[in-house]
C-alpha cells in the first residue's frame, strides 16, 4: 500500500476515535478515500481499533458497497431490480458497455469508471436508475447515461441536467438531483395544507404514560411491514429501568418496489425528527439514530442541515421545548448495502459497527438492544404517524382506515401503471381501486408488500389492503399480461439468495436449492414432483429459519403457486418412465468423451472404441 | 406361506458403508429373510435383475455413466426405489468434486488435482487412468433423484442398522417407513 492509503486509514479511524463501534464509518470513510478497503486497510484499521483483524473483515466483507479491490472514481451502480429490467435497464448496460468498454463487476483501465449491479434502490416508480458515487439518477434513457458519462469525464460532476430542477425538495441545493417524488395522493401524513406541525409540542406536555396512552388509543401499528402495536414496543422500552434507552428509525427500506421513506425523508424530514423525539420523550431515551441505506447518501447533507437547524431551535438536545429534563439527540448511521440490515436486530448489530446478523430473541432489543441499552426500532413512516396523531388526535387518526389498521397508508406504487408514485390512503382500500388510481389498465400481477408480501393475480384483486386482510408495508407492483410471471418469481428468489445473511443454513442453502428447481421448471424440466419439492423445502425454510428474511424468502413461489397454478401447470412434462427429464445423459458425458478421447459403451450407439 | 417380497441393492458412488450397515442389523438379518428374498445385490454377487422386483435399495449417487445405467435398470425394475445414505441423497464426498464448477474444464481440473497436482502424489509420468474398461466420468456428480425418481430418502452417513432394519420391514409389510426423531437425528 502508498503512504497515501494508509493516511486515509489513519484519518478515518482518527474521527471516529478509533471505536469499533463506529466501524462501518470508519471503513466507509477509507472506501470513500481509497475507493476500497483492501488488505492492508484491514490491518491497518485492525491495529488501530483493536479489533481482531478477521473482526475487521468479516465486516467489510459483509456489506456490498464496501469492496475489497479498487472501485472506478466515478463506481456506478446499476440497479437491476426486476421493475428496471423491464424498463430500459438492458439499454443502459449497452451505452455502459459501449461507451466505457466494461460489463458490470468490471473497470476501466484509467480507473475512472468501475461498473457493478445493485438490487432496488428505490426508485421504482422512475426507472431505470443508477447511483455514481453519491449521486443517484432515475427515469434513465440512453442519451441521458452517454451525457451523464461525458458530464463526468469532463468536469468530474454530473451536470445540471442531472442535479438541477428536482420536483420538490429534490431540487433544494443540499440534495441536488433531478429525481421526482410523484405524490399522487395525499392525506393526514403527507398533509394537505392545514396541518400545523404541532406534535412535538403538544407531547413535550404529556407524561410518559400520557403518550403512550394516546398511541394505545390511536391503535397505531408499525408500517414497516410486521404491524406490531407501536405503543407495545414503547412500553416494553419504558418499563426498563436503566441508565438511557435509545429510538432508532428505520430508513434501511430495502425491499424491493419500496420507496416512500425515501419521499418521506425528503419532503418530510421534520415530521419523522418530530416523531422520533415524541418517540423519546414516551420511553425515556436520550440517544437517537437513524440508520439510512447507503442508496439514500444524497439525503445526508439535507438530514444532517435538518438536525441542526432542529438543535438551534431547541427541538432537539436538551430541554426540548422547555421541557425540563427531555434530552434527545439524533445521529444518522448510514448503512452499506444490505437488505438484512432492516430487520431489528441485524441493524442494531450494524448500528454497533458489526455485521448486519439478525440475533435470536429474547432478549427483545426494547429489552436489550444497542449497546445494551432498551432499544425501540421503528419505521420511518410510523414516526410521521406518531407526530401526526399528538397534531390530530388520536381520535380522529383511529377514525381513518379499519378497525385493526387505523390510518393512512403510503403505498409505494411502481410498474406497469400510468401513474406510479406515492399514494396516501386510509387502510383497507381494495387493490382494483389502486389499482384504478394508479391507472393500470392491464394489471395481470400484482406484487403487494414487495418480495416478501405477496404475488396476486385477478381474482384477488377485491382483496383490502390492511392488517386484516393483504398487510404490506407499502410496495405495490404492477405486472401487465405481457410480463413472464416466473421470471418475477426467479428474480426476487435470487433477491433472497444473494441477501441472506448466512447464518442458517435453511435460508442460505435452502433458497439456493429453490433457485435451482425454479431454473428447472423454467426450461421446461420439471414435473409435478418439482412442485412438491418446491412446497416442502418452502415449509423448511419458513420452519427453521431465524429471521423473517427466511420467513418470507418462499412466498413468491408459494403465492404463484397458489395463484397461478397454470403457470407452472403449463410448463410441467408429464413423467418420463422413472427418468428425471432434467437429466441429460449425452450432455454429461461430453467432457469425459473429450478428455478421454473415446466414446460410452453404454450411450454411443455406435461405440467403436476411440473417437476422433 | 406369504409370497416374500424381492429385494435389490446396489451401490453406486458410495463407499460400500452403507451395505456394511445393512449387515449391522446383525440376527435381525434373518427376521427380515423371512419377509423378503434378495434378487440382484452386491450381498448375492447376481449381476443382472433376475425378476421384478417390489423393493430396491441403492447406495451412492452417480459420478460415472456405469452408476447412471445401473440406476436406470433399477427405476425399471423395482416397485420402491430407496435412496439410501447421504451419497446417495446429496452426493455425499463425491460431491465435493462439484465445487469446481467454475472451472472452464472442471472435469480436467479434478483429475489433475487427483493425480498430478496435489501435493503428496508421487506420479512421474503425469498419466491419469484411461483405460477403455472404465465407464466414463461424468461432468459433475449427481444425486439419485436428479437422475430417477426416488420414493424415498433414508439419511444417514450410513444410515444405522436400525434404521434400516424398519425400512425394511416396513416395505416389507407394505407400510411408509417412518421413524422417531431420535433415529434420523445425527449430530
Ligand atoms: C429481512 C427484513 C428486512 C426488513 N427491512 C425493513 C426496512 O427496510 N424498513 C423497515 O422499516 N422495516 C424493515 N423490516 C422490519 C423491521 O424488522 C422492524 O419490524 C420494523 O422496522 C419495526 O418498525 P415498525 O414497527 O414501525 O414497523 C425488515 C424485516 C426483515 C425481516
Ligand atoms: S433466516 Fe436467513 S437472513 Fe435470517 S438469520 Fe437466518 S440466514 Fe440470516
Ligand atoms: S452415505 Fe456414507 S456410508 Fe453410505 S456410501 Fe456414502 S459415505 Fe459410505
Amino acid at each position: 500500500m502508498d503512504n497515501t492509503d494508509s493516511v486515509a486509514v489513519k484519518e478515518a479511524c482518527a474521527r471516529f476515535d478509533f471505536d469499533p463501534k463506529r466501524l462501518l464509518d470508519i471503513l466507509w470513510q477509507v472506501q470513500d478515500v481509497n475507493r476500497c478497503v483492501d488488505a492492508n486497510a484491514l490491518t491497518d484499521i485492525a491495529q488501530a481499533t483493536g479489533l481482531p483483524r478477521v473482526s475487521v473483515d468479516g465486516v467489510a466483507s459483509f456489506y456490498h458497497f464496501y469492496s475489497s479491490r479498487p472501485k472506478g472514481r466515478f463506481a456506478i451502480y446499476l440497479c437491476d431490480d426486476i421493475v428496471d429490467r423491464q424498463h430500459g435497464f438492458n439499454d443502459l448496460l449497452a451505452v455502459l458497455r459501449d461507451e466505457l468498454g466494461i460489463a458490470p463487476g468490471q473497470i476501466t483501465a484509467d480507473g475512472l469508471f468501475s461498473v457493478d449491479l445493485t438490487p432496488c434502490i428505490g426508485l421504482c416508480d422512475q426507472p431505470p436508475g443508477l447511483l455514481v458515487n453519491q449521486y443517484i439518477a432515475g427515469s434513465l434513457t440512453p442519451a441521458k447515461l452517454r451525457r451523464l458519462l461525458q458530464d463526468l469525464k469532463k468536469d468530474s460532476h454530473p451536470g445540471s441536467s442531472f442535479t438541477q430542477g428536482g420536483e420538490g425538495q429534490n431540487g433544494n441545493s443540499l440534495i441536488q438531483t433531478r429525481l421526482k417524488n410523484n405524490i399522487r395522493r395525499r392525506g393526514a401524513i403527507l398533509g394537505s395544507g392545514q396541518l400545523t406541525e404541532s406534535g412535538l409540542q403538544n407531547a413535550s406536555e404529556l407524561s410518559s404514560f400520557e403518550i403512550l396512552e394516546t398511541l394505545r388509543a390511536s391503535g397505531l401499528r408499525g408500517r414497516g411491514g410486521a404491524g406490531y402495536p407501536v405503543w407495545q414496543k414503547l412500553d416494553t422500552a419504558f418499563r426498563q429501568i436503566t441508565a438511557d434507552k435509545v429510538v432508532i428509525c428505520n430508513a434501511d427500506e430495502g425491499e424491493p418496489g419500496t420507496f416512500k421513506d425515501r419521499v418521506l425523508l425528503t419532503e418530510q424530514p421534520d415530521l419523522v425528527f418530530e416523531g422520533m423525539t415524541i418517540a423519546a420523550r414516551a420511553t425515556g431515551a436520550s440517544q437517537g439514530i437513524l440508520y439510512l441505506r447507503a442508496e439514500y447518501r444524497y439525503l445526508e447533507a439535507w438530514l444532517e442541515e435538518r438536525l441542526a437547524q432542529r438543535r438551534a431551535e431547541g427541538l432537539l438536545g436538551s430541554h426540548i421545548c422547555g421541557t425540563e429534563g427531555f434530552n434527545f439527540d439524533i445521529r444518522i448511521q448510514r448503512g452499506a448495502g444490505a437488505y438484512i440490515c432492516g430487520e431489528e436486530s441485524a441493524l442494531i448489530r450494524s448500528c454497533e459497527g458489526g455485521r448486519g446478523e439478525p440475533t435470536s430473541r429474547p432478549p427483545y432489543p426494547a429489552i436489550q438492544g444497542y449497546k445494551g441499552l432498551p432499544t425501540t426500532v421503528n419505521n420511518v413512516e410510523t414516526f410521521c404517524c406518531i407526530a401526526r396523531i399528538f397534531e390530530i388526535g388520536a381520535t380522529a387518526f383511529a377514525r381513518l382506515g379499519t378497525p385493526q389498521s387505523t390510518g393512512t397508508k403510503l403505498f409505494s406504487v411502481s410498474g406497469d401503471c400510468r401513474k406510479p408514485g406515492v399514494y396516501e390512503f386510509p387502510f383497507g382500500l381494495t387493490v382494483r381501486e389502486l389499482l384504478n388510481h394508479c391507472q393500470a389498465d392491464d394489471a395481470a400481477a400484482v406484487v403487494v408488500g414487495g418480495p416478501s408480501g405477496q404475488i396476486i393475480g385477478r381474482n384477488e384483486f377485491d382483496r383490502r389492503l390492511c392488517f386484516e386482510d393483504l398487510a404490506t408495508a407499502g410496495a405495490f407492483v404492477v405486472f401487465n399480461s405481457t410480463r413472464n410471471i416466473l421470471e418475477i418469481v426467479r428474480a426476487y428468489i435470487q433477491f433472497f439468495v444473494d441477501e441472506s445473511c448466512g447464518y442458517c443454513t435453511p435460508c442460505r442453502v435452502g433458497n439456493v436449492f429453490l433457485l435451482e428447481r425454479m431454473d428447472k421448471i423454467i426450461a421446461g424440466k420439471g414435473e409435478t414432483t418439482d412442485i412438491d419439492y418446491l412446497r416442502q423445502l418452502a415449509d423448511t425454510i419458513i420452519e427453521t429459519s431465524r429471521c423473517g428474511l427466511g420467513h418470507t424468502s418462499p412466498r413468491p413461489i408459494l403465492s404463484t403457486l397458489a395463484n397461478f397454478p397454470l403457470v407452472y401447470a403449463a410448463l410441467l412434462k408429464a413423467p418420463n418412465a422413472g427418468s428425471q427429464p432434467g437429466f441429460d445423459i449425452q450432455k454429461a458425458l461430453d467432457e469425459a468423451r473429450h478428455l478421454a478421447h473415446r466414446g460410452s459403451t453404454l450411450y454411443d450407439r455406435d461405440y467403436s472404441g476411440g473417437v476422433s | 406361506m406369504k409370497k416374500k417380497k424381492r429385494l435389490a441393492t446396489a451401490s453406486l458412488a458410495g463407499c460400500f458403508g452403507c451395505h456394511m450397515s445393512l449387515l449391522d442389523m446383525d440376527e435381525r438379518l434373518l427376521e427380515v429373510l423371512e419377509h423378503v428374498e434378495f434378487d440382484r445385490s452386491p450381498l448375492m454377487d447376481f449381476k443382472g435383475f433376475r425378476q421384478r422386483c417390489d423393493i430396491g435399495l441403492i447406495e451412492g449417487g452417480c459420478c460415472n455413466e456405469d452408476n447412471v445405467h445401473v440406476l436406470r435398470q433399477f427405476r425399471e425394475n423395482c416397485d420402491v426405489l430407496v435412496a439410501i445414505g447421504q451419497c446417495a441423497i446429496m452426493g455425499g464426498l463425491p460431491v465435493m468434486r462439484n465445487a469446481i464448477m467454475h472451472a472452464d474444464d472442471p472435469l480436467r481440473e479434478c483429475l489433475e488435482e487427483a493425480y498430478n497436482e496435489s501435493p503428496r502424489v508421487l506420479n512421474p509420468g503425469n498419466h491419469i487412468p484411461n483405460d477403455p474398461a472404465l465407464p466414463l466420468l461424468l461432468d459433475k456428480v449427481y444425486t439419485c433423484s436428479e437422475v430417477v425418481h426416488i420414493d424415498f430418502q433414508i439419511p444417514g452417513c450410513p444410515p444405522s442398522g436400525d434404521t434400516l432394519y424398519q425400512v425394511l420391514m416396513a416395505l416389507a409389510t407394505g407400510k411408509k417407513p417412518e421413524f422417531s426423531y431420535g433415529m434420523i437425528k445425527y449430530d
